[in-house]
């Protein structure tokens, strides 16, 4: 129904344009030669009453969409038997509401239902008809009214073109915008979830707190092992697998740029570059069989051999993996950094008698440190919030240890695992869920701007 | 220079001369130096050495990131290549009327139509064979007699014929055939059956139906047309593959204007002023945030503030739309950065608007560069997993004829990581097949967008 | 165009053995030239130099003293500088850069295979167009090139070169107080003493300078050229410069070049008094250039 109120309105907008158009080409024969010529083209007049009639309506057409789902839930539930809803917690009510809608879908449920939903379904079902003839009866007035206010604009001197340009300019400040919206978005979204997640766990636990194990009773008579919420092991885990991942990443993606930089031919260079650009774009799922094919199984071998108890899903493994995604990183951005040094430092070195590595050891990679240092910075971000290889690799019982060769499990991991499934907005792990993805905002956060700070302001060095 | 001063120096030359002679290594602050004493000799050749240490293992860093690299396609080919082939038996089948069931073929006994098609194919004592009775139907796939019934359920005039019909192996079989399984499990000094594979005879039935060349191994076009089932030798990406096409339909038609125009904002018409460094510092935060974050966003405003059905395409693109933006801005400001400023500033000269001159004359130009940009940031919602599992597009897509953008779907990457979840061994293989299927969409893309480049790049 | 010379090259051992048992002073058995004897720094012959496809210097032969300064000049792109990078190896830097010919360092081939480049530019230092101290502090701005190729024994030896070097600079005044100061942080002129301190610090025999001056002020200019005066006491100076003013004041000979050939060759005061090729005529007067 909204897709016909939509394209009905489309429809007017269109009519709209063509009707300007004609009319303004009049006006252009009918005064040409004279004073009276038309500041703007006819197709500017045509689009200015387009806009009029199409945007106003669809704006409101959106809106509507977006209000109608969760004002129709309310006016739902107030219209059901109060005796019913009062015993139900949210959870309960969010699934009564599921089920009338599922109803009056058409979809088949098991049983029959119970008088008050069936009274429920069949008035749901006329409200939404009422709500859909509103809304295609109302955009059409909004369409034609837009179109009438817009059309006693037109005349020779009206400026319609440059009408257009502002509409046009607003409407690309709103795009530029959504850039901000959508951060906007995201911690709003983070915090509210977060702060109902605090109504129900206090904060120092979280913080603090040494054990997480999300269990949550499901039914009043379980033995409640209460849920521990604590999310030091999970962030040591993520710590422990990134410091793998970086470890391993650092120097090889270090030395292979400075080896790109400094000593290879531009033959190599033009071979190996496109090779690094292939390792950065495999997909991270792929990183994450490949752990779980090859490298997990293989460390487990080599643990055994060498009589070291290991996961088979060990930090290591993970750990690994990750590094090699991010070489490539490190390695661009290293060479980047590298090549920015001006090469009149390479020249008073080499010149002064040098060789390439003692310049490279005492004037370049001083001066390059900044940008190699933000480079690493970034590449800690990117470890930290990774998600589909530790999903994929590493482990779920969060244990708090130093040994690579045990499995441990990080916070995107537990993200992931809490979430997956029918999600209930309204139990504590669901909602751990968001307080972990909102410290893990703030940290990355951190660390790139960090790293942009460090880059501004070694970087005025050079200019 | 006269005579005297030149004396002079040279008298101080040899004095210094002979003082380096003495000492080791360089003389003294007044001295000539000895370029070729042993010490110094000594010192160049450590320098030196020192000097093809670090180029030795720069080369090494980029050999083991090449064979690490090499090791990952390796594996991946040697685990998913076979999948690209399937066995099939081609059998003949009594389609009888009682076990049909003409009136109502749903309720036919399908099972017991095909395992007598296997057992008329075997020689006699093999049939009489109470053993291999119980056990042969683990042959072929346990999707086999629906794939019969829907057959003759679309020719019902078959009924009452022999008809020949080609049915998938079961798995097991599909890897015995391929020599990835053994028939027999060697444990130290014991040998026994593999398990799997049923039974001794059972193994020898299928030997015969090989020997009779009833067994083929043609390429497995059901990787590409079947939808997902939970047996492997069944499963397919088709709904992976138009969930991953709808996916990105909604991520393009979304963030490619809204993109561009905010790119064109930015870079042509922004005054300088906070909010515009506000936006620009924002894009460049969003750029770096991680993907699971956006997945949260979908989850809690798109899902439960707006609505949005879940698991469905429109709020996979939604939330990779999100994703996608910062890097279609980012190329396309390259690519308006790019246009020489003689050709905006012909543009005003012969009377254009602002507007105009960007609309009409810059944006056409650089629209290959913004394409290139388009097709890169597409490549990498491609691959993107993490948000789509939290929106939920993961949905066990059994049958594809009623996919659309509200309706749940699955994706390419989430497919992939449901079947890495999966134990059997048939599904190891599928796996790595779905990634090489995936890698291959992304090197294309990845080919379309450096041709294009390449193509439409004007040298100004 | 230069005249030809008759010249006898020994190898570097036999030179060597020569030099021992000769005594100090002029060593006869050098080869010679008829420009400066035995007295020759370097002797260059028949030098091409060639990027990729593209020939830059043309048959170049040119002999340079010692303890003077020689100036090479000539409009901008004639290959001046190429020329003068040829002479500590520079040019190995660059990929698609060829370089022919013969270059002698007291009757040693510098080209040769037994010379390691890393102590040929030791004992021939450069000092570059602009200013390019290393992002350090003064004190081991001048220390590097000692440190690298260990010239010091200890600290306090080293100190006593970095001090040194600083003098014969006409720096040493200025910041003897604030050694540990980062060398970017001096002006101009400054910046370029330190990079001529720099050099001195390998004790080189030679020093080139590429238009040192022409990133800077008058006064600093002037300073420099001072500099050069005192220096050439004790170093070859071979200096381009696009200033035919400062060729002038500075230079005991002059070579000029245009289009990778060099033109003319000789004493300064001939070369700006009474050159014998119109081109150079030419150009001294202004009239292109």
């Amino acid at each position: 129904m909204i897709l016909l109120a939509t394209l009905l309105v489309l429809a007017v907008a269109a009519v709209g344009w063509w009707l300007a158009r004609k009319r303004a080409r009049e006006i252009e024969l009918r005064s040409s030669g004279h004073h009276d010529r038309l500041h703007s083209r006819p197709v500017y007049h045509g689009l200015y009453v387009a806009i009029w009639t199409g945007v106003p309506a669809l704006l409101l057409l959106l809106l509507w969409v977006a209000i109608q789902g969760p004002l129709l839930d309310a006016l739902l539930l107030a219209s059901l038997p109060q005796d019913v809803v009062q015993g139900l917690d949210e959870n309960a009510r969010a699934v009564l509401l599921n089920e009338i809608k599922t109803r009056a879908a058409g979809n088949p449920l098991p049983g029959e239902p119970a008088p008050y939903v069936a009274e429920a379904v069949r008035r749901l079902l006329r409200w939404r008809a009422i709500a859909n003839m509103a809304a295609l009866a109302l955009s059409l007035a909004v369409a034609l009214a837009g179109m009438a206010f817009a059309w006693r604009r037109l005349s020779p001197t009206f400026r319609a073109r440059r009408a257009v340009e502002r509409a046009f300019t607003w409407l690309m400040l709103v795009c530029a915008s959504i850039a901000i919206l959508t951060t906007v978005g995201i911690v709003l979204s983070l915090i509210f979830e977060t702060m109902r997640f605090f109504t129900m766990v206090p904060l120092t636990e979280f913080v603090f707190g040494l054990r997480w194990e999300p269990q949550i009773a499901i039914r009043p008579d379980q033995v409640a092992s209460s849920g521990a919420f604590g999310m030091i092991p999970v962030f040591a885990g993520t710590l422990l697998i990134s410091a793998i991942a970086l470890g391993f990443a650092v120097p090889v993606g270090l030395l292979s740029a400075i080896y790109l930089v400094e000593y290879a031919s531009s033959r190599f260079r033009a071979f190996a570059k496109p090779l690094l650009e292939f390792l950065a774009g495999i997909p991270t799922v792929v990183y994450g069989f490949f752990a779980i094919l090859t490298v997990a199984p293989a460390i487990k071998h080599f643990g055994d051999a060498l009589g070291i108890p290991t996961a088979p899903n060990s930090a290591l493994a993970a750990g690994l993996v990750m590094g090699i995604m991010l070489i490539p990183f490190i390695s661009s951005l290293s060479d980047d950094a590298l090549a920015a040094v001006p090469n009149a430092l390479r020249e008073g070195s080499i010149g002064l008698g040098a060789t390439r590595a003692e310049t490279i050891r005492y004037v370049l990679l001083p001066a390059a440190l900044p940008g190699i240092m933000a480079g690493v910075l970034l590449a800690a971000s990117r470890a930290i919030g990774e998600t589909m290889i530790v999903v994929m690799a590493a482990g779920i019982i969060a244990t708090l240890t130093l040994n690579p060769f045990e499995a441990v499990t990080t916070v995107t991991v537990q993200i992931v695992t809490l979430l997956i499934g029918d999600t209930e907005f309204d139990n504590p792990k669901t909602l751990a869920a968001f307080a972990l993805g909102f410290v893990l905002f703030l940290i990355t956060l951190a660390l790139n701007m960090l790293s942009m700070h460090i880059v501004r302001k070694y970087r005025e060095q050079y200019d | 220079m006269t005579d005297r001063t030149h004396n002079r120096a040279h008298e101080a030359r040899d004095r210094a001369e002979k003082q380096g002679a003495s000492e080791g290594g360089a003389a003294g602050p007044n001295g000539r130096i000895d370029w070729h004493s042993p010490q110094m000799l000594a010192r160049l050749r450590r320098r030196h050495a020192a000097n093809r240490r670090m180029k030795f293992i720069g080369l090494a860093a980029i050999v083991l990131a090449a064979g690490l690299l090499s090791i990952l396609v390796g594996s991946l080919l040697k685990s998913g290549l076979p999948a690209f082939r399937q066995t099939f038996i081609t059998l003949e089948f009594d389609l009888k009327p009682e076990l049909v069931k003409p009136q109502n073929m749903r309720r036919g006994n399908w099972r017991k139509i095909v395992k007598e098609g296997l057992l008329r194919a075997l020689p006699e004592d093999m049939r009489k064979n109470r053993k291999l009775r119980r056990k042969v139907l683990k042959i072929v796939s346990r999707s086999a007699p629906y794939a019969l019934r829907d057959h003759v359920m679309e020719n019902p005039h078959l009924v009452g014929r022999i008809i020949p019909f080609d049915v998938l192996a079961s798995d097991p079989y599909d890897q015995f055939n391929k020599g990835l399984i053994p028939e027999y499990i060697v444990r130290g000094e014991r040998k026994r059956p593999n398990p799997k594979l049923g039974g001794p005879e059972v193994v020898r039935a299928f030997r015969v139906l090989k020997e009779q060349k009833r067994v083929h191994l043609p390429f497995n076009w059901g990787l590409f047309f079947n939808a997902d089932s939970r047996l492997p030798e069944a499963a397919g990406l088709a709904g992976a593959i138009v969930g991953s096409f709808l996916t990105l339909l909604v991520t393009f038609l979304i963030s490619f204007p809204t993109g561009i125009l905010a790119a064109i904002y930015l870079e042509e018409f922004a005054p300088k002023n906070r909010f515009t460094d506000f936006v620009e510092i924002n894009i460049n935060n969003l750029a770096a945030v991680p993907s699971v974050v956006f997945g949260l966003l979908g989850l809690s405003l798109f899902i439960g503030f707006f609505g949005v059905p879940r698991s469905t395409p429109l709020v996979g693109g939604m939330v990779l739309s999100l994703m996608t933006l910062p890097t279609i801005i980012i190329a396309t400001r390259a690519a308006l950065k790019a246009v020489p400023p003689s050709l905006r500033e012909a543009a005003l000269g012969v009377g254009a608007s602002h507007h105009q001159m960007v609309f009409h004359h810059v944006l056409p130009v650089a629209m290959p560069g913004i394409l290139t940009g388009a097709i890169i940031g597409m490549a990498q919602a491609l691959g993107e997993t993490a948000p789509l599992l939290l929106v939920g597009m993961n949905a066990f897509i059994p049958d594809i004829s009623n996919m659309g953008l509200t309706e749940p779907a699955t994706a390419l990457p989430t497919q992939i990581y449901s079947w890495a979840d999966s134990p059997e061994r048939g599904f190891v293989s599928r796996t790595a097949a779905a990634i090489l299927v995936l890698l291959g969409f992304l090197l294309a893309m990845n080919a379309l967008a450096i041709w294009l480049r390449q193509r439409y790049s004007t040298k100004w | 165009m230069t005249e030809n010379r008759d010249i006898t090259i020994e190898t570097a051992e036999a030179a060597q053995e020569r030099a021992a048992a000769t005594p100090a002073g002029e060593d006869k058995s050098r080869p010679t030239s008829p420009v400066c004897g035995h007295k020759c720094k370097f002797i260059t012959r028949n030098v091409n130099v060639f990027y990729g496809e593209k020939q830059a210097i043309f048959d170049v032969s040119l002999d340079i003293p010692d303890r003077s300064v020689m100036a090479l000049i000539g409009p901008s792109g004639c290959g001046k500088s190429t020329y003068l990078r040829c002479l500590n190896r520079m040019n190995d830097l660059i990929d698609i850069c060829r370089v022919e010919g013969t270059f002698l360092l007291d009757g040693e081939d510098i080209y040769s295979g037994d010379i390691d480049p890393v102590l040929l530019r030791a004992r021939v230092g450069m000092v570059f167009q602009k200013p390019n101290p290393f992002p350090k502090s003064i004190y081991e701005n001048v220390a590097y090139g000692p440190r690298i190729h260990g010239l010091a024994r200890d600290k306090t030896e080293l100190d006593e070169i970095v001090e040194t070097s600083l003098r014969k600079a006409a720096l040493w005044d200025e910041v003897k107080d604030r050694l540990d100061a980062p060398g970017t942080g001096l002006s101009g002129g400054q910046q370029q003493r330190l990079c001529i301190a720099r050099a001195i610090a390998t004790r080189p025999e030679v020093i080139l300078m590429d238009e040192p001056a022409s990133a800077l002020d008058p006064i600093a200019t002037a300073r420099i050229e001072e500099l050069i005066d005192e220096l050439k006491e004790n170093y070859c100076i071979v200096i381009v410069t696009h200033s035919m003013q400062q060729a002038a004041r500075v230079s005991d000979r002059t070579a000029f070049f245009h289009l990778g050939r060099l033109i003319e060759e000789g004493p300064t005061e001939q070369i700006f008094t009474a050159p014998r090729e119109k081109q150079t005529q030419d150009y001294i007067t202004g009239r292109y250039g």
